[in-house]
């Protein structure tokens, strides 16, 4: 389905989330394309998660969604599970905020690298390894055909989480959404990492959202900029008008809170 | 469960992991020390861990078994009565002449100190005394045992461990559900029911009323035990090719064995589904279905893998109260083992064989544990590689 005006790979439009009771989503608008960076900030509870949770239909069991998540014209919400699990992984992949948790911690870096790719390419075990021997080169792992036989304790925080994007990144997604990727990480290899991200994203054509706390962050590699707050996305648009002539009160008081910095 | 045979710091491996999962662990010796000669073999087997970690284990096991040998000699004697009395006839009890000899014979007229010392100098020799009931060898008595019992509550294990697994796993999936529920109470009525009243309600229903069971023992009568190799008869007998006998082994065992597995499938099912519960909700497992991986494949690679750590140290723990379970089972059933005998022996006060039983149940308590130490390993590489 190609509409004219349609360069947005993944389109959010009046999601709505209820769980137990209780109404977390309000109607989200997000808008991502390819090759670009989309952050997304706002208060911790407004439902950053949610709504990265719910693009690759992994959202608690019990949860009641409505509005559309379209995936190139498809609608993932409306999508039968089968084809759903098919696009997980392949189509929308993830990275989470912890490396030391989101990686298991017994199972070898080439196994966790490879048996997605495996499974949604059909790669036999050396194609697969091969693959997986690149994509590590890529996040810049030193000796990536020995790292294949580690395990994740024997990698620094950075390069977990180098490691999570680059098994991310193994089928080529077009959508990849990272949850607060640097949050846990040391400040020293943050800046790492995102530079990571971002030549990503620009290299192969990604889109990325990039949930964070830190306006910094934001304003460093950020094209679009969204601020969500209680359910809702309440300001985007360009990174450099978002930034500097905030529309909304909420994210006037987001940019004051930044250290040695004043709202122009 | 801490790294317990881990290399220590610096011993080989590459500078690539900055971060190791480090925690408290006692056990690891430091890096290597500066020491004088040495010869080569006993420098390998002080560089590799596993071969350290055993060593270790070995000396470990050696002062337990002292310790063993000392409690069970002094618990014995604790206990009031005269072994003469317990060992002699009505008529010999009357005749100090023979109970002298008795006390004689077994070293009984010694001070105790003297008593427990020639014990242990025999030991050395691999001589664990003369039972005073069946007047033989207690290593020759010990021989026959302990291979009945094991076969029973080895065949135990397995199927608990199989069974309760795969009840644990079931449950925590059907979490709240109706099959949650109903695991609940069949691992209650597992973990609560005594075992000696299950073994004779078992050979009650089964043997008089049912006529299912094979009658009591380790084969049916008439038939010969198969060549000794490893005393379980189940094993023997197919390696022999003696089919009949195989059967008529399995259909005696299967009874006993079924009665013991009762409290270990209760047990292992409630670890097993509280340990995949909590599996369940890691990050890493959320990352895996993010990845579009088959259920079946986040289920067996991801979920069990971590789960099964917890529930090895459990089967462990199992496997010890399986031992204690075969004195009333082996009793009930007539099943000639180690539970059989050391339930004979204690009831005569025969002091050597008390004190070889107490040897051999130590013995496979420490083999056990070591078992699920080194599985550790196994599946755990951060136990295994630094
Ligand atoms: N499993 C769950 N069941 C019910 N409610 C949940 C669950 N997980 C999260 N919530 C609720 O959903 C709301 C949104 O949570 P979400 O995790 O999306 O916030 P967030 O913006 O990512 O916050 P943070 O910055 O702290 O990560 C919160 O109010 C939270 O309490
Ligand atoms: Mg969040």
């Amino acid at each position: 389905m190609t509409d004219g005006d349609s360069v947005d790979v993944l389109r959010i439009s009046g999601l709505t989330l209820d769980l137990g009771g209780r109404r977390i989503l309000g109607g989200v608008d997000l808008a991502l394309r390819p090759g670009q960076v989309h952050g997304l900030a706002g208060e911790s509870g407004s439902g950053k998660t949610m709504t990265g949770l719910a693009a690759l239909g992994l959202l608690p069991p019990g949860a009641r969604t409505g509005g559309r998540i379209e995936l190139e014209g498809t609608d993932l919400l409306t999508l039968p599970a089968r084809q759903l699990a098919a696009l997980r992984g392949r189509s929308v992949s993830m990275v989470f905020q912890d490396p030391s948790t989101s990686l298991h911690p017994m199972l070898s870096i080439g196994h966790q690298l490879t048996d997605h790719l495996r499974h949604h390419l059909k790669l036999d075990r050396k194609a697969a390894k091969e693959r997986a021997a690149e994509l590590l080169t890529q996040v810049r792992i030193p000796n990536p055909r020995e790292a294949l036989g580690r395990y994740p304790h024997q990698f620094s925080g950075g390069m977990r989480q180098r490691i999570a994007i680059a098994i991310a990144l193994a089928c080529e997604p077009k959508v990849l959404i990272a949850d607060e990727p640097t949050t846990a990480l040391d400040v020293t290899v943050q800046a790492g990492v995102l530079r990571l991200l971002r030549g990503l994203c620009d290299d192969l054509g990604l889109a990325v959202l990039l949930v964070t706390h830190d306006l910094g962050v934001m304003s460093a590699i950020a094209d679009e900029v969204s601020v969500m707050r209680h359910g809702l996305v309440v300001e985007t648009g360009p990174r450099g008008r978002v930034l500097t002539e905030p529309q909304h009160a909420y994210t006037r008081q987001l940019l004051d809170a930044l250290p040695g910095r004043s709202t122009v | 469960m801490s790294p317990r045979w881990v290399p220590s710091k610096g011993a080989g491996g590459k500078s690539t992991g900055v971060e190791g999962a480090g925690g408290g662990d006692g056990d690891r010796l430091p890096a290597r020390r500066p020491t004088g000669r040495r010869l080569p073999g006993r420098r390998l087997l002080a560089r590799h861990p596993l071969a350290r970690f055993l060593l270790r284990r070995t000396a470990t096991a050696v002062l337990l078994a002292l310790g063993v040998t000392l409690v069970t000699f002094i618990l014995t004697n604790l206990v009031p009565g005269d072994p003469a009395a317990a060992n002699l006839g009505q008529r010999a009890i009357g005749d100090p002449a023979i109970v002298a000899q008795f006390r004689h014979h077994y070293g009984l007229d010694k001070p105790l100190p003297v008593q427990y010392v020639t014990y242990l100098g025999n030991l050395l020799h691999g001589d664990l005394g003369e039972s005073q009931q069946s007047h033989q060898p207690v290593s020759t008595d010990l021989s026959t045992a302990v291979p009945a019992t094991l076969e029973l509550a080895g065949a135990a294990i397995v199927v608990s461990l199989i069974v309760g697994v795969a009840f644990g796993v079931v449950a925590a999936l059907r979490r709240d559900r109706f099959t949650d529920q109903l695991l609940r109470v069949v691992s209650l009525l597992g973990v609560s029911v005594p075992t000696f009243w299950l073994a004779l309600l078992a050979f009650y229903v089964f043997f008089y009323r049912l006529g299912w069971a094979p009658g009591s023992g380790r084969l049916d009568p008439g038939m010969t035990a198969p060549p000794d190799v490893t005393g379980l008869y189940t094993v023997d007998a197919a390696l022999a090719g003696q089919w009949p006998v195989f059967w008529s082994a399995a259909g005696h065992l299967a009874l006993p064995a079924l009665v013991l597995t009762a409290y270990t499938v209760g047990l292992l099912t409630r670890f097993t589904r509280s340990a995949v519960l909590e599996v369940l909700n890691q990050d890493y497992v959320r990352a895996a279905r993010a990845k579009g991986l088959p259920g079946r494949t986040v289920l067996f690679q991801y979920v069990l893998r971590a789960a099964l750590v917890p529930v090895i140290t459990v089967a462990g723990l199992a496997f010890g109260a399986l031992l204690s379970g075969t004195v009333l089972v082996e009793s009930i059933f007539a099943w000639p083992g180690l539970g059989a005998y050391a339930y004979r022996s204690a009831t005569t006060l025969d002091l050597p064989a008390v004190m070889g039983v107490g040897l051999v149940v130590g013995l496979v308590y420490l083999t056990v544990n070591l078992a699920v130490d080194v599985l550790y390993g196994v599946i755990d590489p951060r136990v295994r590689v630094q």
